[in-house]
């Protein structure tokens, strides 16, 4: 075989894209105010909710979708979709027995276990289908270290006070058009409060998965730790393989308090979309923020972006407590026809604060892969430093990668630095692989984990092999 | 017994092998030396496997195995190891983990089994020993940030990890300072000890003050165009290619 003509001629089969036969109850297609009073119902919210989603809906019914994104789509037509999707339930759920055995099922073959103590053992599991929770592992065992973790709609019902003071303030309805219709008709999502003084002892996972067809998806998230606390958590998503493009539109807010530490890792699998000709797959449209509020404060985004027919998302951080720190560690590999236009803003508003973005992109395929990153020093924060690290790797002649990153500052007495490469995996070092016994497909693999190790050291262990595997299967044939 | 018949090879459609036959037996030191742009490299280009090789024709054997319509991994798992001029580097992974990995892949095509990296360090450890290199060194990226003679001692340290049956050594000396040349040629006649075969492919004589050849091949234009023991290097140092030829 000749590798003069890196082509991507990957047609690994999407091991994910299995759906399962379950009747679902679904609102009608179509987007109006009757439909977000109807999701709004069916969740048994308090009126603060209802308001809340009406007002982002009249707000988003005057904005523009974003068009500066270097992605192309047709226009999605938002009367199109379904906008809450549950597989029917007869009770309230009273333990882990009365899940339905077809979703535990389906989780198990996603490789996400619902009974406790089995594979992921120190990992407690809120496993989304569709628009609904399906089960929380660990509940009962993390609140007794006074740790919530449970489905947004029952935080809603049992903390409401804490869901109105923080729902919307890291991420306003008004923010992006993404974000305000998810405000609008947002269903299901976790709920994470870790109390003052508390390390969470167990990583949080939420696994979301698409399932019903011509649905969006659109989850909110909202993470809270107080003064002294600490937590992990790590999202993962699949959905099954159909011909028309699906939207995920999430909203992910985190908040942490003086010392609060906040670890938030994504292993993105969604559906791509026909390696072939592209069709089908996920529109990944996603607004994840951090907020920092408390002195000393940490927030760490760490992201490994496999899926997806289009990304766009920026996992930020906003420091506004002095000596706050913020990180963002990504990984976004692209291939076939895959586009991911994502990167970060990191605003430092607080005295000495620091961030650091380390990003990797990796594109192979006909994909289009782009870094897009802010970094803002307002004047207030004095001293403060930002170390931005973008590289990008191109597999084949058919790959296109860009970076874009913005760098404000406002004030002289900070310091950044802002390092960015552009590598070609080489003929050469395939062939020192090869040389030394290795098969190209595990020469391909090391060389793009090397590529990647800076960001896959800062994974949770658990999930740090699992992200090496997902890549190694991502490459699988790319070289040809 | 390492044979290469007739083999004539191409690169950017122009030909560059025009017929080169060798036989080299086991215990064997080979030199191959030539002007520039004789075809030495590319010899070792086409005995690897190199995909800037075009249709190469002919035949190289292993023994009996004609190795030719491999791949590049398949022809280093039957034993074939080229100690490359310019290695190259792999940012990010693990000098230690890359030569497991390596070690691995031939095992597993030997149908042996695999071994665990405690085994595999105490292997390491003992290699590492003979080339007078530090522990250090394995955890380092592959050849990142290496110096020129960090890499060439890392090119004979895989060498003794994988243990191969045929050598080539590609300008192995260029960029070594003499403390290291005498490490390397060391390994590289323990290697001959063991009964192995070696091809070194040299500009110069000073190598072979270290590494002594039982054979000495000079290349001119894609051919062998002389054959003689090691006396042939000294006369060649004295007057050179054209010298030679007349």
């Amino acid at each position: 075989m000749s590798l003069k003509e890196f082509e991507a001629i990957a047609n690994k089969e999407y091991e994910y894209g299995f759906k399962t036969d379950i009747k679902t109850e679904l609102i009608e297609k179509g987007l109006n105010e009757d439909v977000i009073r109807l999701i709004s119902e069916k969740n048994k919210e308090p009126e603060f909710v209802l308001e809340f989603r009406l007002k982002a809906y009249r707000h988003w019914l005057k904005m523009e979708e974003p068009e500066w994104p270097l992605v192309d789509y047709p226009k999605i037509d938002y009367q199109d979709i379904h906008y809450y999707a549950a597989p029917e339930k007869k009770e309230k759920l009273k333990s882990m027995d009365d899940v339905d055995p077809e979703l535990k099922r389906t989780f198990e073959k996603l490789g996400i276990p619902l009974q406790e103590q089995k594979k992921l053992a120190n990992v407690a599991v809120d496993a989304i289908f569709d628009s609904v929770s399906v089960a929380t592992t660990y509940k009962d065992k993390l609140l007794k270290h006074g740790v919530v973790f449970c489905p947004l709609s029952e935080a809603v019902e049992k903390y409401p006070d804490l869901v109105k003071k923080y729902m919307g303030s890291v991420v306003p309805h008004t923010d992006n058009f993404f974000a305000a219709l998810n405000a609008a008709v947002f269903t299901e999502g976790s709920f994470v409060y870790v109390p003052k003084d508390t390390v969470c002892p167990m990583e949080l996972s939420t696994y979301f998965r698409i399932n019903a067809e011509d649905t969006g998806q659109f989850e909110r998230t909202l993470i809270i730790c107080e003064e002294n606390a600490s937590v992990s958590y790590l999202e993962g998503c699949t959905a099954p393989m159909f011909d028309k493009n699906q939207l995920h539109a999430a909203v992910v807010e985190l908040v942490a308090l003086d010392n609060a530490d906040i670890k938030y890792s994504t292993v993105q699998n969604w559906y791509a979309g026909d390696p072939k000709t592209g069709k089908g797959g996920i529109y990944n449209f996603v607004t994840k923020r951090g907020k920092c509020l408390g002195k000393k404060s940490k927030i760490s985004w760490t992201q490994i972006e496999t899926g997806s027919a289009i990304t766009w998302k920026y996992p930020s951080c906003i420091l506004m407590g002095d000596d706050s720190i913020g990180e963002f560690y990504s990984v976004a590999l692209t291939n076939h026809h895959q586009q991911a236009d994502t990167g970060t803003k990191m605003i430092h508003i607080g005295k000495r604060t620091k961030s650091t973005i380390i990003s990797k992109g990796i594109s192979a395929g006909k994909s289009k892969n782009t870094y897009r990153g802010l970094v803002q020093i307002n004047k207030s924060a004095k001293g403060s430093e930002n170390f931005t690290q973008c590289d990008s790797m191109l597999i084949g002649p058919n790959c296109t990668a860009n970076t874009f990153p913005y760098i404000d500052v406002r004030n002289a007495s900070s310091t950044l630095g802002h390092e960015a490469a552009t590598v070609k995996v080489s003929e050469e070092q395939i062939l020192y692989c090869q040389q030394r016994g290795i098969s190209l497909d595990d020469a391909l693999t090391t060389i793009v984990n090397g590529f990647c190790s800076d960001v896959f050291k800062e994974l949770p262990t658990e999930f740090a092999v699992e992200a090496t595997q997902l890549l190694s299967l991502k490459l699988e044939n790319t070289v040809g | 017994m390492f044979t290469i018949k007739d083999v004539k090879a191409s690169i950017d459609e122009k030909e560059i092998l025009k017929g080169i036959s060798l036989e080299l037996k086991p215990g064997e030191v080979h030199a191959i030396m030539g002007p520039n742009g004789s075809g030495k490299s590319t010899l070792a280009k086409v005995i690897v496997g190199h995909p800037d090789v075009e249709d190469p024709e002919g035949e190289i054997c292993i023994d009996d195995k004609n190795i030719l319509d491999l791949e590049p991994d398949e022809r280093a798992n039957e034993g074939v190891f080229l100690a490359f001029q310019y290695p190259v580097d792999i940012p990010g992974v693990n000098n230690a983990e890359f030569l497991r990995m390596a070690y691995n892949a031939k095992q597993k095509y030997h149908g042996k089994e695999e071994i665990d990296p405690f085994d595999f360090n105490e292997l390491v450890k003992d290699k590492l020993k003979v080339l007078k290199m530090k522990e250090r060194f394995l955890e380092r990226p592959v050849n990142h940030g290496f110096s020129g003679g960090e890499k060439k001692r890392n090119e004979i340290l895989q060498l003794l990890v994988l243990d191969p049956k045929v050598v080539i050594l590609d300008e192995t000396d260029s960029g070594l300072d003499i403390d290291s040349l005498k490490q390397v040629s060391e390994a590289v006649n323990y290697f001959k000890s063991q009964d192995k075969i070696i091809l070194l492919i040299t500009h110069y004589q000073r190598l072979l003050n270290y590494i002594v050849p039982d054979y000495v091949h000079i290349m001119n234009d894609g051919k062998v165009s002389k054959t003689g023991d090691k006396s042939l290097a000294l006369t060649l140092e004295e007057k050179g290619y054209e010298g030679i030829e007349s």
